[in-house]
């Protein structure tokens, strides 16, 4: 064991931290052309897709370079790196790797440089955690697609300017995993109907997505037909340690811990409530938790070992806390917890309050926590499948 | 950066499973858990010949000198087959003499310690049940160039095998003034009382004193400044005790996980069903993450970082709240079978019993935190 830096990881460290002073300001201080400004600088720098090859544009960064990074932007709390999300975290890596070279060309350079936002179609209201049997309907008539089928909480969908879309071509497929073919669409193609959906929140982030007849250019399928399934599951080495969702989590609960500083409870402040003080040091010891299993997936990175179903462990962790937290919060605020987001006496200007109603959007978005248990306990305790 | 271990810390491991499989197998440990001092001592002379007793003391004192990252791989594999043994509290005993004694009493008693012909137990818990220094009430007091200990110190390790004990006493009122003594069994004036437990294969008892006579040469090191050294010791139970519970839920798990693939109800193995899925899945969860936990406050003790203690608290902390629970699901999780003496899942759940207070419960842990981040 050993938790020492090589010199040129010190080195990139300092050239980070060196980056941040000058470039940046107080959350207070950012005037409004800011976030455009930060895009452009840390894509000079190489920090916009960073884990991909610099051949295609990315920053090629080790895995230990991409934690530093992502460690030191964490803890400062500045903005992402590269602001198209979707495209960055999910259709960068699959053009990567099974992209021809003409939609390399025409797509990465845009993505890197933040120029428009992409979304993913996957789920569809019959196929959430079991995504393999989704059945929006796909059939090729001459050099074009035909697509027919509705898909379901796709996050910023009234904001993208494309989609990366998951249809059924071949119905008759025995393994449902197979018959499953990638389209990249543009979301202005005729037939396209976007309706935002309200969450309980009050706002809007995700869509339902209607194709009718939705006409896609062959040119536009991402790798083979019936080849979807795998293109979509990147196998690109990006490191996963979880080291900005460490910072994140301990950002919030020292907010907490403040909170339970001012709120009172039967009369003394709540800090000294003996279930409070439980309740927030068994968070804290889960957060630290989560920081050093993933300290043990790094490890495994840098030694060359493939990660597996591990990672759904801090998954679960992440999702526990995330919904914790919030009901910590609200448990402090007494009866001002009832109040909702821009109420006059709401604490903290309602963190807590959105907290405590956006969870599942982190708890739900990328599995949901049974999923994962199901996961750990077949292939971790090798128990059968369900 | 590496957070795992190297080869010839996995080739240990391999070893002690080698070791313990062969020789200690579930059926040897309800045997030895009939004996009387609950110890089998051939193979606990082998171990101590195999180095694996001594692993962590100098090796100038015939110990190894191998670091507390290594001693916790030992400890996962006596917690897995649930071996019952003096091992913490030797190492314990040892670490004391080790760190307060002087070359003399370290060259006459280190080496016996370190290959196991002395059993050791380190003795500071008394009637109010706290694991810190303000819990220490045995007194201590001069005559002459010897000091008379009168008190009384509960639920002390393996004290029906044990040939000495490094005994924790005040010499004086101030928070502070504590001291370190060493004292065999058969001293003038110390009456030991053997109690039944729970787990049949961690013994428990009382050591009281009327009078104990300590000459110089049994005391550690200056009397009334043992604070920073015994604050060291309870660090070190602590994680000694988290490093054996990983095993023994890694062990509780194991057996219930197997069990489950086995049992058919309903047409399916119980395992297939998300109501038995799914708590397994949660103790995994939980033990992998006081593992880390742990694996880092050993690391932290190993380079005496200032944030050790805590490390070592955060892992007791959540360990002793959750392996209670993984023996509790294991019981459950076997139906009936899992109420007879004839399987195994219960012996897992009494060893949770004897884990949750051993060197501080998670009350004491959390609230140890809460001084420094509350």
């Amino acid at each position: 064991m050993d938790f020492q830096l090589t010199p040129e990881e010190e080195a990139f460290r300092a050239e980070v931290r060196a980056f941040l002073d000058e470039n940046l300001p107080p959350a207070g201080e950012r005037g409004p052309g800011f976030n455009q400004e930060w895009d452009a600088k840390v894509r000079a720098r190489g920090w916009v897709g960073f884990s991909w090859p610099k051949e295609i544009g990315g920053g090629g960064g080790s895995i230990m370079e991409q934690v530093i990074l992502k460690d030191e932007m964490a803890q400062r709390r500045a903005p992402a790196l590269g602001s198209c999300f979707m495209g960055l975290a999910w259709v960068g890596p699959s053009l990567i790797e099974y992209g021809t070279p003409e939609q390399k060309v025409r797509f990465v350079p845009d993505i890197l440089d933040s120029k428009y936002q992409w979304c993913t179609g996957y789920s569809e209201p019959d196929s959430g955690s079991d995504l393999a049997s989704l059945k929006c309907k796909c059939v090729r008539e001459g050099d074009e697609y035909v697509v027919n089928g509705q898909k379901i909480w796709t996050s910023i969908a009234m904001w993208s300017k494309w989609m990366i879309l998951l249809v059924r071509t071949d119905a008759d497929s025995e393994v449902k995993h197979e018959g499953i073919t990638c389209l990249l669409v543009p979301m202005d193609s005729p037939g396209i109907e976007v309706r935002p959906i309200e969450n309980m929140a009050g706002t809007s982030m995700f869509a339902e997505v209607f194709f009718n007849d939705v006409r896609v250019p062959v040119e536009n399928r991402l790798g083979e037909e019936g080849q979807g399934w795998q293109v979509t599951v990147s196998a690109l080495a990006h490191e996963r340690s979880g080291i900005a969702e460490f910072h994140g989590l301990m950002h919030n609960l020292e907010k907490l811990k403040d909170l339970a500083r001012r709120c009172k409870k039967n009369g003394a402040p709540a800090i000294e409530d003996p279930e409070i003080r439980r309740r927030l040091l068994r968070a804290e010891i889960k957060i630290e938790a989560m920081r050093l299993n993933g300290t043990r997936y790094l490890t495994k990175q840098l030694r060359g070992e493939k990660l597996g179903a591990e990672t759904s462990i801090n998954k679960l962790h992440r999702a526990n806390l995330e919904i914790e937290l919030g009901e910590i919060a609200l448990e402090i605020e007494g009866g001002l917890g009832a109040l909702k987001v821009g109420a006059d006496a709401v604490p903290d200007d309602g963190r807590w309050q959105h907290m405590s109603m956006s969870w599942p959007e982190v708890v739900i978005g990328g599995g949901t926590p049974n999923i994962q248990r199901n996961i750990i306990a077949e292939r971790i305790l090798g128990l059968p499948k369900d | 950066m590496d957070f795992g271990f190297s080869d010839e810390q996995e080739l240990l491991r391999a070893e002690v499973r080698k070791f313990l499989d062969r020789s200690a197998p579930l059926e040897q440990v309800r045997k030895i858990m009939a004996s009387d001092a609950g110890l089998d001592r051939s193979l606990w002379g082998q171990m101590g010949e195999l180095g694996w007793v001594g692993l962590s003391t100098p090796d100038e004192y015939g110990g190894s000198g191998l670091d507390l990252v290594t001693l916790i791989v030992l400890l996962e594999e006596t917690g897995r087959t649930l071996f019952p043994s003096p091992l913490i509290s030797t190492v314990v005993a040892a670490k004391a003499i080790e760190l307060a004694g002087s070359d003399a009493q370290k060259a006459l008693w280190l080496p016996g310690l370190a290959e196991g012909t002395t059993i050791g137990s380190f003795a500071y818990l008394e009637s109010s049940d706290r694991h810190d220094l303000d819990g220490i009430e045995l007194r201590g007091k001069r005559e002459g160039d010897a000091t008379l200990l009168s008190g009384t110190k509960q639920l002390v390790f393996d004290t029906a095998s044990a040939d000495l004990f490094v005994v924790a006493y005040r010499s004086a009122p101030e928070r502070d003034a504590v001291s370190l003594a060493l004292v065999e069994p058969g001293a003038a004036g110390l009456e030991i009382d053997h109690f039944p437990t729970l787990d049949a294969t961690k013994r428990l008892g009382r050591l009281r004193f009327e009078d104990v006579r300590i000459e110089a040469d049994r005391r550690l090191g200056e009397e009334s400044a043992a604070g920073a050294v015994i604050a060291q010791l309870l660090d070190l139970g602590a994680l000694l005790v988290t490093a054996e519970a990983v095993g023994t839920a890694e062990g509780a798990i194991a057996t219930t996980s197997e069990f489950a693939r086995q049992r058919v109800q309903f047409g399916s193995p119980i395992g297939r069903y998300q109501g038995v899925k799914h708590p397994l899945a949660e103790a995994h969860v939980d033990v992998e993450s006081f593992k880390s936990l742990v694996y880092y406050a050993a690391w932290a003790l190993d380079e005496g970082t200032p944030v050790a203690s805590q490390a070592v608290s955060r892992a007791k902390a959540y360990a002793s709240e959750v392996l209670p629970r993984i023996g509790l699901e294991g019981v459950q999780l076997h139906g009936g079978v899992g109420y007879t003496a004839e399987y195994d899942i219960q012996l897992y759940l009494k060893r949770s019993k004897w884990v949750r207070p051993a060197y501080g419960d998670a009350d004491h842990h959390f609230e140890k935190l809460a001084a420094e981040s509350l």
